[in-house]
Protein backbone atom coordinates (compact mmCIF):
# COMPACT_ATOMS: atom_id res chain seq x y z
CA UNK A 1 0.00 0.00 0.00
CA UNK A 2 1.37 3.35 -1.00
CA UNK A 3 1.83 5.98 1.61
CA UNK A 4 0.81 9.03 -0.42
CA UNK A 5 -2.98 8.49 -0.49
CA UNK A 6 -3.04 7.99 3.30
CA UNK A 7 -1.07 11.17 3.86
CA UNK A 8 -3.34 13.10 1.56
CA UNK A 9 -6.34 11.73 3.41
CA UNK A 10 -4.96 12.79 6.77
CA UNK A 11 -4.24 16.27 5.39
CA UNK A 12 -7.71 16.61 3.97
CA UNK A 13 -9.34 15.48 7.20
CA UNK A 14 -7.32 18.02 9.13
CA UNK A 15 -8.03 20.76 6.59
CA UNK A 16 -11.74 20.07 6.98
CA UNK A 17 -11.32 20.86 10.62
CA UNK A 18 -9.61 24.12 9.70
CA UNK A 19 -12.45 25.24 7.45
CA UNK A 20 -14.92 24.87 10.31
CA UNK A 21 -12.88 27.39 12.22
CA UNK A 22 -12.03 27.42 15.87
CA UNK A 23 -14.64 25.62 17.92
CA UNK A 24 -16.38 28.18 20.13
CA UNK A 25 -14.13 30.96 18.87
CA UNK A 26 -15.06 34.10 16.98
CA UNK A 27 -15.46 33.87 13.21
CA UNK A 28 -12.24 34.21 11.27
CA UNK A 29 -13.74 36.53 8.66
CA UNK A 30 -12.24 39.62 10.21
CA UNK A 31 -8.90 39.58 11.93
CA UNK A 32 -6.25 37.06 11.01
CA UNK A 33 -5.13 34.92 8.10
CA UNK A 34 -2.15 32.62 8.45
CA UNK A 35 -0.50 29.62 6.89
CA UNK A 36 2.58 27.41 7.20
CA UNK A 37 5.46 27.17 4.74
CA UNK A 38 4.84 23.43 4.73
CA UNK A 39 2.12 21.19 6.07
CA UNK A 40 4.32 18.12 6.17
CA UNK A 41 7.37 17.32 8.24
CA UNK A 42 8.96 14.24 6.73
CA UNK A 43 11.07 12.10 9.03
CA UNK A 44 13.69 10.36 6.93
CA UNK A 45 16.70 8.20 7.86
CA UNK A 46 18.95 11.16 8.58
CA UNK A 47 16.30 13.27 10.35
CA UNK A 48 17.74 15.63 12.94
CA UNK A 49 14.88 18.05 13.51
CA UNK A 50 13.07 20.50 11.26
CA UNK A 51 11.47 23.90 11.27
CA UNK A 52 8.41 25.38 9.65
CA UNK A 53 7.70 29.03 8.97
CA UNK A 54 4.36 30.40 10.14
CA UNK A 55 3.30 33.55 8.31
CA UNK A 56 0.17 35.65 7.97
CA UNK A 57 -1.49 39.02 8.21
CA UNK A 58 -3.87 40.75 10.61
CA UNK A 59 -6.56 43.29 9.98
CA UNK A 60 -6.73 46.22 12.31
CA UNK A 61 -3.78 45.44 14.57
CA UNK A 62 -3.44 43.36 17.70
CA UNK A 63 -1.09 40.68 18.96
CA UNK A 64 -0.66 37.13 17.70
CA UNK A 65 -0.29 33.89 19.69
CA UNK A 66 0.35 30.58 17.93
CA UNK A 67 -0.09 27.22 19.67
CA UNK A 68 1.27 23.99 18.14
CA UNK A 69 -0.22 20.83 19.57
CA UNK A 70 0.72 17.23 18.77
CA UNK A 71 -1.72 14.30 18.87
CA UNK A 72 -2.90 13.36 22.35
CA UNK A 73 -1.57 10.24 24.05
CA UNK A 74 -2.11 8.41 27.29
CA UNK A 75 1.02 8.81 29.37
CA UNK A 76 2.11 7.44 32.72
CA UNK A 77 4.48 9.45 34.90
CA UNK A 78 6.63 7.40 37.27
CA UNK A 79 8.43 8.73 40.28
CA UNK A 80 11.58 6.90 41.24
CA UNK A 81 12.21 6.06 44.88
CA UNK A 82 15.13 4.38 46.61
CA UNK A 83 14.31 0.82 47.69
CA UNK A 84 17.06 -1.27 49.30
CA UNK A 85 19.78 0.96 47.86
CA UNK A 86 18.60 1.01 44.26
CA UNK A 87 16.35 3.38 42.39
CA UNK A 88 13.05 1.89 41.26
CA UNK A 89 9.88 3.24 39.70
CA UNK A 90 7.79 3.63 42.85
CA UNK A 91 4.67 5.77 42.34
CA UNK A 92 2.78 6.58 39.18
CA UNK A 93 -0.08 8.69 37.84
CA UNK A 94 -1.59 8.15 34.38
CA UNK A 95 -2.88 11.08 32.34
CA UNK A 96 -5.29 10.34 29.52
CA UNK A 97 -4.99 13.40 27.26
CA UNK A 98 -1.38 14.55 27.05
CA UNK A 99 -0.40 16.36 23.84
CA UNK A 100 2.68 14.55 22.55
CA UNK A 101 4.13 17.92 21.52
CA UNK A 102 3.27 21.44 22.66
CA UNK A 103 4.82 24.79 21.88
CA UNK A 104 3.69 28.41 21.91
CA UNK A 105 4.90 31.46 20.00
CA UNK A 106 3.71 35.01 20.63
CA UNK A 107 4.44 38.53 19.46
CA UNK A 108 4.83 39.68 23.10
CA UNK A 109 5.12 37.90 26.47
CA UNK A 110 1.87 35.97 26.86
CA UNK A 111 0.93 37.22 30.35
CA UNK A 112 1.07 40.81 29.08
CA UNK A 113 -1.23 40.34 26.10
CA UNK A 114 -3.88 37.86 27.23
CA UNK A 115 -5.92 37.62 30.46
CA UNK A 116 -5.86 34.35 32.49
CA UNK A 117 -9.49 33.58 31.54
CA UNK A 118 -9.13 33.36 27.76
CA UNK A 119 -5.65 31.79 28.14
CA UNK A 120 -7.22 28.95 30.14
CA UNK A 121 -10.16 28.65 27.73
CA UNK A 122 -7.95 28.26 24.66
CA UNK A 123 -5.29 26.25 26.55
CA UNK A 124 -2.51 28.76 25.91
CA UNK A 125 0.63 27.93 27.89
CA UNK A 126 1.81 24.70 29.56
CA UNK A 127 -0.06 25.68 32.74
CA UNK A 128 -3.40 25.50 30.89
CA UNK A 129 -3.18 22.03 29.35
CA UNK A 130 -5.95 20.63 31.62
CA UNK A 131 -4.42 17.15 31.79
CA UNK A 132 -6.82 14.58 33.18
CA UNK A 133 -5.40 12.22 35.79
CA UNK A 134 -6.92 8.77 35.88
CA UNK A 135 -8.17 7.43 39.22
CA UNK A 136 -7.01 6.47 41.83
CA UNK A 137 -4.75 9.56 41.86
CA UNK A 138 -5.63 12.16 44.49
CA UNK A 139 -5.81 15.82 43.40
CA UNK A 140 -2.52 16.61 45.21
CA UNK A 141 -0.76 13.69 43.54
CA UNK A 142 -2.19 14.67 40.16
CA UNK A 143 -0.91 18.23 40.56
CA UNK A 144 2.56 17.07 41.59
CA UNK A 145 2.86 14.57 38.73
CA UNK A 146 1.37 17.05 36.27
CA UNK A 147 4.18 19.45 37.11
CA UNK A 148 6.78 16.68 36.75
CA UNK A 149 5.34 15.64 33.39
CA UNK A 150 5.62 19.16 32.02
CA UNK A 151 9.18 19.54 33.33
CA UNK A 152 10.22 16.20 31.80
CA UNK A 153 8.64 16.95 28.45
CA UNK A 154 10.35 20.37 28.46
CA UNK A 155 13.71 18.72 29.08
CA UNK A 156 13.06 16.38 26.15
CA UNK A 157 12.31 19.40 23.98
CA UNK A 158 8.73 18.24 23.46
CA UNK A 159 7.07 21.02 25.43
CA UNK A 160 7.99 24.67 25.06
CA UNK A 161 10.02 26.22 27.86
CA UNK A 162 9.41 29.80 26.74
CA UNK A 163 7.10 31.19 24.12
CA UNK A 164 8.87 31.63 20.79
CA UNK A 165 8.97 35.00 19.08
CA UNK A 166 6.51 36.12 16.44
CA UNK A 167 7.87 39.12 14.56
CA UNK A 168 5.70 41.77 12.91
CA UNK A 169 6.86 43.22 9.60
CA UNK A 170 5.44 46.68 9.01
CA UNK A 171 2.45 46.48 11.35
CA UNK A 172 0.25 43.88 9.60
CA UNK A 173 2.38 41.02 8.35
CA UNK A 174 3.83 38.56 10.85
CA UNK A 175 6.09 35.56 10.73
CA UNK A 176 7.62 33.03 13.13
CA UNK A 177 9.85 29.99 12.84
CA UNK A 178 8.62 26.92 14.69
CA UNK A 179 11.32 24.34 15.40
CA UNK A 180 10.80 20.63 15.95
CA UNK A 181 13.44 18.43 17.62
CA UNK A 182 14.75 15.11 16.23
CA UNK A 183 12.52 13.15 18.62
CA UNK A 184 9.30 14.86 17.43
CA UNK A 185 6.35 12.44 17.75
CA UNK A 186 4.49 11.50 14.58
CA UNK A 187 0.85 12.25 13.86
CA UNK A 188 -1.47 15.05 12.82
CA UNK A 189 -0.73 18.32 14.60
CA UNK A 190 -3.01 21.31 14.97
CA UNK A 191 -1.57 24.81 14.73
CA UNK A 192 -3.89 27.42 16.28
CA UNK A 193 -3.34 31.10 15.55
CA UNK A 194 -5.07 33.56 17.87
CA UNK A 195 -5.54 37.31 17.32
CA UNK A 196 -5.50 39.08 20.68
CA UNK A 197 -6.78 42.57 21.46
CA UNK A 198 -7.38 44.19 24.84
CA UNK A 199 -6.19 41.03 26.60
CA UNK A 200 -8.87 38.90 24.96
CA UNK A 201 -8.90 36.50 22.00
CA UNK A 202 -10.92 38.17 19.25
CA UNK A 203 -10.25 35.91 16.30
CA UNK A 204 -8.55 32.68 15.43
CA UNK A 205 -7.67 30.18 12.78
CA UNK A 206 -6.41 26.61 12.81
CA UNK A 207 -4.28 24.86 10.28
CA UNK A 208 -3.01 21.27 10.22
CA UNK A 209 0.54 19.97 10.19
CA UNK A 210 1.39 16.34 9.55
CA UNK A 211 4.53 14.82 11.05
CA UNK A 212 5.17 11.54 9.32
CA UNK A 213 7.90 9.02 8.75
CA UNK A 214 8.58 8.62 5.04
CA UNK A 215 10.58 6.18 2.97
CA UNK A 216 11.69 2.71 4.03
CA UNK A 217 11.63 3.54 7.75
CA UNK A 218 8.01 4.61 7.49
CA UNK A 219 7.10 1.39 5.72
CA UNK A 220 8.86 -0.64 8.40
CA UNK A 221 7.30 1.03 11.43
CA UNK A 222 3.91 1.27 9.75
CA UNK A 223 3.98 -2.42 8.93
CA UNK A 224 5.21 -3.32 12.43
CA UNK A 225 2.16 -1.61 13.92
CA UNK A 226 -0.53 -2.78 11.51
CA UNK A 227 0.67 -6.31 10.82
CA UNK A 228 2.53 -7.15 14.00
CA UNK A 229 2.41 -10.91 13.39
CA UNK A 230 3.54 -10.64 9.77
CA UNK A 231 6.33 -8.27 10.75
CA UNK A 232 7.53 -10.68 13.45
CA UNK A 233 7.54 -13.57 10.98
CA UNK A 234 9.44 -11.56 8.39
CA UNK A 235 12.00 -10.39 10.96
CA UNK A 236 12.69 -14.03 11.86
CA UNK A 237 12.91 -15.18 8.24
CA UNK A 238 15.18 -12.27 7.30
CA UNK A 239 17.55 -13.11 10.15
CA UNK A 240 17.62 -16.82 9.15
CA UNK A 241 18.37 -15.93 5.53
CA UNK A 242 21.05 -13.44 6.57
CA UNK A 243 22.67 -16.06 8.78
CA UNK A 244 22.57 -18.64 6.01
CA UNK A 245 24.02 -16.22 3.44
CA UNK A 246 26.77 -15.28 5.87
CA UNK A 247 27.88 -18.90 6.19
CA UNK A 248 28.04 -19.50 2.41
CA UNK A 249 31.47 -18.01 1.63
CA UNK A 250 32.98 -20.12 4.41
CA UNK A 251 31.56 -23.44 3.33
CA UNK A 252 34.87 -25.00 2.45
CA UNK A 253 36.61 -23.84 5.63
CA UNK B 1 26.56 9.03 9.41
CA UNK B 2 23.39 8.74 11.46
CA UNK B 3 20.73 6.20 10.74
CA UNK B 4 17.17 6.52 12.01
CA UNK B 5 15.89 3.37 13.71
CA UNK B 6 12.15 3.28 13.02
CA UNK B 7 11.03 1.24 16.05
CA UNK B 8 13.57 2.49 18.59
CA UNK B 9 12.75 6.02 17.32
CA UNK B 10 16.30 7.27 17.78
CA UNK B 11 19.04 8.23 15.34
CA UNK B 12 22.36 6.50 15.93
CA UNK B 13 25.67 6.47 14.09
CA UNK B 14 25.61 3.55 11.67
CA UNK B 15 29.36 2.94 12.14
CA UNK B 16 28.97 2.69 15.90
CA UNK B 17 26.29 0.03 15.37
CA UNK B 18 28.38 -1.83 12.78
CA UNK B 19 31.36 -1.66 15.13
CA UNK B 20 29.27 -2.95 18.02
CA UNK B 21 28.01 -5.82 15.90
CA UNK B 22 31.58 -6.55 14.81
CA UNK B 23 32.95 -6.53 18.37
CA UNK B 24 30.21 -8.87 19.60
CA UNK B 25 30.60 -11.07 16.51
CA UNK B 26 34.36 -11.13 17.03
CA UNK B 27 33.91 -12.26 20.64
CA UNK B 28 31.43 -14.92 19.65
CA UNK B 29 33.89 -16.15 17.05
CA UNK B 30 36.74 -16.27 19.56
CA UNK B 31 34.83 -17.72 22.51
CA UNK B 32 31.96 -19.55 20.87
CA UNK B 33 29.27 -17.75 22.87
CA UNK B 34 26.38 -15.91 21.24
CA UNK B 35 27.40 -12.52 22.58
CA UNK B 36 23.82 -11.47 23.33
CA UNK B 37 24.74 -10.94 26.96
CA UNK B 38 27.12 -8.17 25.91
CA UNK B 39 25.13 -6.81 22.97
CA UNK B 40 21.99 -5.89 24.90
CA UNK B 41 23.68 -3.85 27.66
CA UNK B 42 25.94 -2.12 25.11
CA UNK B 43 22.91 -1.16 23.02
CA UNK B 44 21.31 0.27 26.17
CA UNK B 45 24.49 2.27 26.89
CA UNK B 46 24.41 3.93 23.47
CA UNK B 47 20.80 5.00 23.88
CA UNK B 48 18.53 2.28 22.51
CA UNK B 49 15.49 1.86 24.80
CA UNK B 50 16.00 -1.33 26.87
CA UNK B 51 12.81 -3.00 25.64
CA UNK B 52 13.85 -2.50 21.99
CA UNK B 53 17.44 -3.56 22.73
CA UNK B 54 16.26 -6.86 24.20
CA UNK B 55 13.86 -7.73 21.40
CA UNK B 56 16.23 -6.71 18.59
CA UNK B 57 19.12 -8.63 20.13
CA UNK B 58 16.96 -11.74 20.09
CA UNK B 59 16.31 -11.14 16.41
CA UNK B 60 20.02 -10.65 15.69
CA UNK B 61 20.69 -13.88 17.58
CA UNK B 62 18.52 -15.86 15.15
CA UNK B 63 20.78 -14.95 12.25
CA UNK B 64 24.01 -15.39 14.17
CA UNK B 65 22.94 -18.84 15.43
CA UNK B 66 21.85 -20.08 12.00
CA UNK B 67 25.30 -19.21 10.72
CA UNK B 68 26.90 -21.01 13.67
CA UNK B 69 24.78 -24.18 13.49
CA UNK B 70 25.50 -24.57 9.78
CA UNK B 71 29.22 -24.47 10.49
CA UNK B 72 28.92 -27.01 13.32
CA UNK B 73 26.57 -29.41 11.54
CA UNK B 74 29.00 -29.69 8.63
CA UNK B 75 31.39 -31.21 11.14
CA UNK B 76 28.64 -33.46 12.56
CA UNK B 77 28.75 -31.75 15.94
CA UNK B 78 25.02 -31.30 16.48
CA UNK B 79 22.85 -33.66 18.58
CA UNK B 80 19.50 -33.00 16.88
CA UNK B 81 17.49 -35.15 19.27
CA UNK B 82 18.86 -33.37 22.32
CA UNK B 83 18.36 -30.04 20.56
CA UNK B 84 14.67 -30.69 19.97
CA UNK B 85 14.03 -31.91 23.51
CA UNK B 86 15.68 -28.72 24.81
CA UNK B 87 13.52 -26.83 22.35
CA UNK B 88 10.24 -28.13 23.81
CA UNK B 89 11.21 -26.54 27.11
CA UNK B 90 12.67 -23.49 25.36
CA UNK B 91 9.48 -22.61 23.49
CA UNK B 92 7.36 -22.94 26.63
CA UNK B 93 9.88 -20.86 28.57
CA UNK B 94 10.09 -18.10 25.97
CA UNK B 95 6.29 -17.79 25.73
CA UNK B 96 6.19 -17.53 29.52
CA UNK B 97 9.03 -14.99 29.43
CA UNK B 98 7.27 -12.73 26.91
CA UNK B 99 4.13 -12.74 29.08
CA UNK B 100 6.27 -11.79 32.05
CA UNK B 101 7.97 -9.08 29.96
CA UNK B 102 4.61 -7.60 28.92
CA UNK B 103 3.39 -7.58 32.51
CA UNK B 104 6.60 -5.98 33.83
CA UNK B 105 6.37 -3.35 31.13
CA UNK B 106 2.81 -2.50 32.14
CA UNK B 107 3.72 -2.09 35.80
CA UNK B 108 6.72 0.05 34.82
CA UNK B 109 9.43 -2.28 36.16
CA UNK B 110 10.85 -3.76 32.95
CA UNK B 111 13.97 -1.59 32.76
CA UNK B 112 14.80 -2.25 36.41
CA UNK B 113 14.31 -6.01 35.98
CA UNK B 114 16.54 -6.08 32.90
CA UNK B 115 19.28 -4.16 34.72
CA UNK B 116 19.15 -6.27 37.88
CA UNK B 117 19.13 -9.55 35.96
CA UNK B 118 22.14 -8.39 33.97
CA UNK B 119 24.06 -7.33 37.06
CA UNK B 120 23.46 -10.71 38.74
CA UNK B 121 24.10 -12.71 35.60
CA UNK B 122 27.19 -10.86 34.33
CA UNK B 123 28.58 -10.55 37.85
CA UNK B 124 28.37 -14.29 38.49
CA UNK B 125 29.54 -15.22 35.02
CA UNK B 126 32.49 -12.83 35.03
CA UNK B 127 33.54 -13.96 38.48
CA UNK B 128 33.40 -17.67 37.58
CA UNK B 129 35.24 -17.11 34.31
CA UNK B 130 37.97 -15.11 36.03
CA UNK B 131 38.50 -17.86 38.63
CA UNK B 132 38.45 -20.58 36.02
CA UNK B 133 40.99 -18.89 33.77
CA UNK B 134 43.34 -18.15 36.66
CA UNK B 135 43.12 -21.80 37.71
CA UNK B 136 43.82 -22.93 34.16
CA UNK B 137 46.94 -20.78 34.01
CA UNK B 138 48.14 -22.16 37.36
CA UNK B 139 47.40 -25.74 36.28
CA UNK B 140 49.53 -25.27 33.18
CA UNK B 141 52.47 -24.14 35.23
CA UNK B 142 52.08 -27.22 37.47
CA UNK B 143 51.64 -30.15 35.08
CA UNK B 144 50.29 -33.59 36.08
CA UNK B 145 46.83 -32.92 37.58
CA UNK B 146 44.27 -35.48 38.71
CA UNK B 147 41.87 -36.68 36.04
CA UNK B 148 38.21 -36.27 37.05
CA UNK B 149 35.34 -38.67 36.42
CA UNK B 150 33.19 -37.90 33.37
CA UNK B 151 30.08 -37.39 35.50
CA UNK B 152 28.72 -38.54 38.80
CA UNK B 153 25.40 -40.23 39.51
CA UNK B 154 23.05 -38.20 41.69
CA UNK B 155 19.33 -37.46 42.21
CA UNK B 156 18.96 -36.25 38.64
CA UNK B 157 19.42 -39.76 37.35
CA UNK B 158 16.41 -40.98 39.34
CA UNK B 159 13.90 -38.86 37.35
CA UNK B 160 11.33 -40.56 35.08
CA UNK B 161 11.05 -40.35 31.25
CA UNK B 162 14.50 -41.78 30.59
CA UNK B 163 15.57 -41.24 26.99
CA UNK B 164 18.60 -42.31 24.99
CA UNK B 165 20.58 -39.57 23.21
CA UNK B 166 22.89 -41.45 20.83
CA UNK B 167 24.97 -38.56 19.55
CA UNK B 168 25.68 -37.40 23.11
CA UNK B 169 26.18 -40.98 24.38
CA UNK B 170 23.69 -40.34 27.20
CA UNK B 171 20.75 -42.15 28.79
CA UNK B 172 19.01 -39.57 31.00
CA UNK B 173 15.57 -38.27 31.91
CA UNK B 174 14.09 -36.00 29.23
CA UNK B 175 12.82 -33.76 32.04
CA UNK B 176 16.35 -32.43 32.60
CA UNK B 177 16.86 -30.89 29.14
CA UNK B 178 13.21 -29.72 29.11
CA UNK B 179 13.63 -27.92 32.44
CA UNK B 180 16.91 -26.42 31.27
CA UNK B 181 15.13 -25.25 28.11
CA UNK B 182 12.39 -23.50 30.13
CA UNK B 183 14.91 -21.51 32.17
CA UNK B 184 16.88 -20.49 29.08
CA UNK B 185 13.64 -19.55 27.28
CA UNK B 186 12.56 -17.20 30.07
CA UNK B 187 16.01 -15.55 30.18
CA UNK B 188 15.98 -15.20 26.43
CA UNK B 189 12.67 -13.34 26.43
CA UNK B 190 13.45 -10.99 29.29
CA UNK B 191 17.12 -10.31 28.55
CA UNK B 192 17.49 -10.89 24.81
CA UNK B 193 20.23 -13.43 25.36
CA UNK B 194 20.41 -16.84 23.73
CA UNK B 195 21.47 -18.39 27.00
CA UNK B 196 24.54 -20.05 25.50
CA UNK B 197 26.68 -18.99 28.44
CA UNK B 198 24.21 -20.77 30.75
CA UNK B 199 23.34 -23.66 28.47
CA UNK B 200 26.91 -24.61 27.59
CA UNK B 201 28.16 -25.18 31.16
CA UNK B 202 24.84 -26.83 32.14
CA UNK B 203 25.09 -29.24 29.22
CA UNK B 204 28.65 -30.16 30.09
CA UNK B 205 28.45 -30.35 33.88
CA UNK B 206 24.77 -31.09 34.56
CA UNK B 207 23.82 -33.33 31.64
CA UNK B 208 27.32 -34.67 31.07
CA UNK B 209 27.34 -34.16 27.29
CA UNK B 210 30.61 -34.57 25.34
CA UNK B 211 32.19 -31.15 24.85
CA UNK B 212 32.42 -31.19 21.05
CA UNK B 213 28.65 -31.52 20.47
CA UNK B 214 27.74 -28.84 23.03
CA UNK B 215 28.17 -25.56 21.07
CA UNK B 216 26.33 -26.78 17.96
CA UNK B 217 23.44 -28.28 19.92
CA UNK B 218 23.13 -25.23 22.14
CA UNK B 219 23.06 -22.94 19.08
CA UNK B 220 20.43 -25.15 17.42
CA UNK B 221 17.97 -24.66 20.23
CA UNK B 222 18.88 -20.96 20.52
CA UNK B 223 17.79 -20.40 16.88
CA UNK B 224 14.27 -21.54 17.66
CA UNK B 225 13.98 -19.92 21.06
CA UNK B 226 15.27 -16.60 19.71
CA UNK B 227 12.93 -16.88 16.69
CA UNK B 228 10.01 -17.49 19.04
CA UNK B 229 11.00 -14.54 21.22
CA UNK B 230 11.41 -12.27 18.18
CA UNK B 231 7.98 -13.19 16.88
CA UNK B 232 6.22 -12.84 20.24
CA UNK B 233 7.96 -9.55 21.07
CA UNK B 234 7.05 -8.13 17.66
CA UNK B 235 3.47 -9.29 18.11
CA UNK B 236 2.77 -8.26 21.70
CA UNK B 237 5.19 -5.41 22.43
CA UNK B 238 6.20 -4.09 18.98
CA UNK B 239 9.78 -3.74 20.12
CA UNK B 240 11.71 -5.52 17.33
CA UNK B 241 13.68 -3.03 15.24
CA UNK B 242 14.45 -4.79 11.96
CA UNK B 243 16.79 -2.02 10.75
CA UNK B 244 18.85 -2.22 13.93
CA UNK B 245 18.98 -6.02 13.66
CA UNK B 246 20.17 -5.92 10.08
CA UNK B 247 22.98 -3.45 10.76
CA UNK B 248 24.10 -5.50 13.77
CA UNK B 249 24.04 -8.70 11.73
CA UNK B 250 26.24 -7.24 9.01
CA UNK B 251 28.81 -6.14 11.57
CA UNK B 252 28.43 -9.37 13.49
CA UNK B 253 29.04 -11.69 10.55
CA UNK B 254 32.26 -9.89 9.60
CA UNK B 255 33.42 -9.83 13.20
CA UNK B 256 32.67 -13.51 13.71
CA UNK B 257 34.82 -14.56 10.76
CA UNK B 258 37.78 -12.56 12.00
CA UNK B 259 37.12 -13.81 15.51
CA UNK B 260 37.17 -17.46 14.51
CA UNK B 261 40.54 -17.08 12.81
CA UNK B 262 41.99 -14.94 15.56
CA UNK B 263 40.71 -17.34 18.23
CA UNK B 264 42.66 -20.31 16.90
CA UNK B 265 45.92 -18.41 17.17
CA UNK B 266 45.54 -17.13 20.73
CA UNK B 267 46.15 -18.58 24.16
CA UNK B 268 42.75 -19.51 25.60
CA UNK B 269 43.32 -18.72 29.27
CA UNK B 270 44.53 -15.16 28.89
CA UNK B 271 41.74 -14.48 26.45
CA UNK B 272 39.11 -15.87 28.79
CA UNK B 273 40.51 -13.74 31.58
CA UNK B 274 40.20 -10.66 29.37
CA UNK B 275 36.60 -11.53 28.52
CA UNK B 276 35.88 -12.08 32.22
CA UNK B 277 37.22 -8.61 33.03
CA UNK B 278 35.09 -7.07 30.29
CA UNK B 279 31.96 -8.85 31.50
CA UNK B 280 32.66 -7.70 35.07
CA UNK B 281 33.17 -4.12 33.88
CA UNK B 282 29.77 -4.13 32.15
CA UNK B 283 28.15 -5.58 35.29
CA UNK B 284 29.83 -2.98 37.50
CA UNK B 285 28.67 -0.11 35.28
CA UNK B 286 25.07 -1.39 35.32
CA UNK B 287 25.16 -1.91 39.11
CA UNK B 288 26.59 1.59 39.61
CA UNK B 289 23.84 3.10 37.45
CA UNK B 290 21.23 1.44 39.65
CA UNK B 291 22.52 2.99 42.84
CA UNK B 292 23.33 6.58 41.83
CA UNK B 293 20.57 9.12 42.09
CA UNK B 294 19.10 9.48 38.58
CA UNK B 295 19.39 12.97 37.02
CA UNK B 296 15.61 13.08 36.96
CA UNK B 297 13.36 11.33 39.45
CA UNK B 298 10.48 11.26 37.00
CA UNK B 299 10.15 9.16 33.85
CA UNK B 300 7.29 9.05 31.38
CA UNK B 301 5.97 5.98 29.58
CA UNK B 302 3.56 6.31 26.67
CA UNK B 303 0.86 3.70 26.24
CA UNK B 304 0.82 1.73 22.99
CA UNK B 305 -1.79 3.13 20.64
Amino acid sequence: MSRQPRLALALRAALGFAVLGLAGGPACADGVTADLSSHLIAITSGFSGASVVLFGATEGGGDIIAVVRGPEREMTVWRKGKVAGIWVNAESVTFSNVPSFYTVAASQPIEQIVAPGPAALYRIGTGNLKLQAKPPATPEEAARFNEALIATQQREGLFAVDAGKIAFLGGRLFRATISFPANVPTGTYIVEIFLVRDRDVVSGQTTPLVVSKVGLDAEVSDFATREAAGYGAIAVVAAVVAGWLASLPFRGV
Amino acid sequence: MDIYLPIAEVSLDVFVLLGLGAVVGFLSGVFGVGGGFLLTPLLIFIGVPPAVAVASSANQLVGASVSGVLAHSRRGNVDFKMGFVLLVGGLAGSALGVLLFTWLRRVGQIELTISICYVLMLGTLGFLMAIESVRAVLRQRRPGGVRRKLHQHNWMHGLPLKTRFRRSKLYISALLPIGLGVIVGILSAILGVGGGFLLVPAMIYMLGMPTQVVPGTSLLQIIFVAANVTFLQAYTNRTVDAVLTLVLLIGGVLGAQFGTRFGTRLRGEQLRFLLAMMVLAVAAKLAYDLTIRPPSLFVITTELT
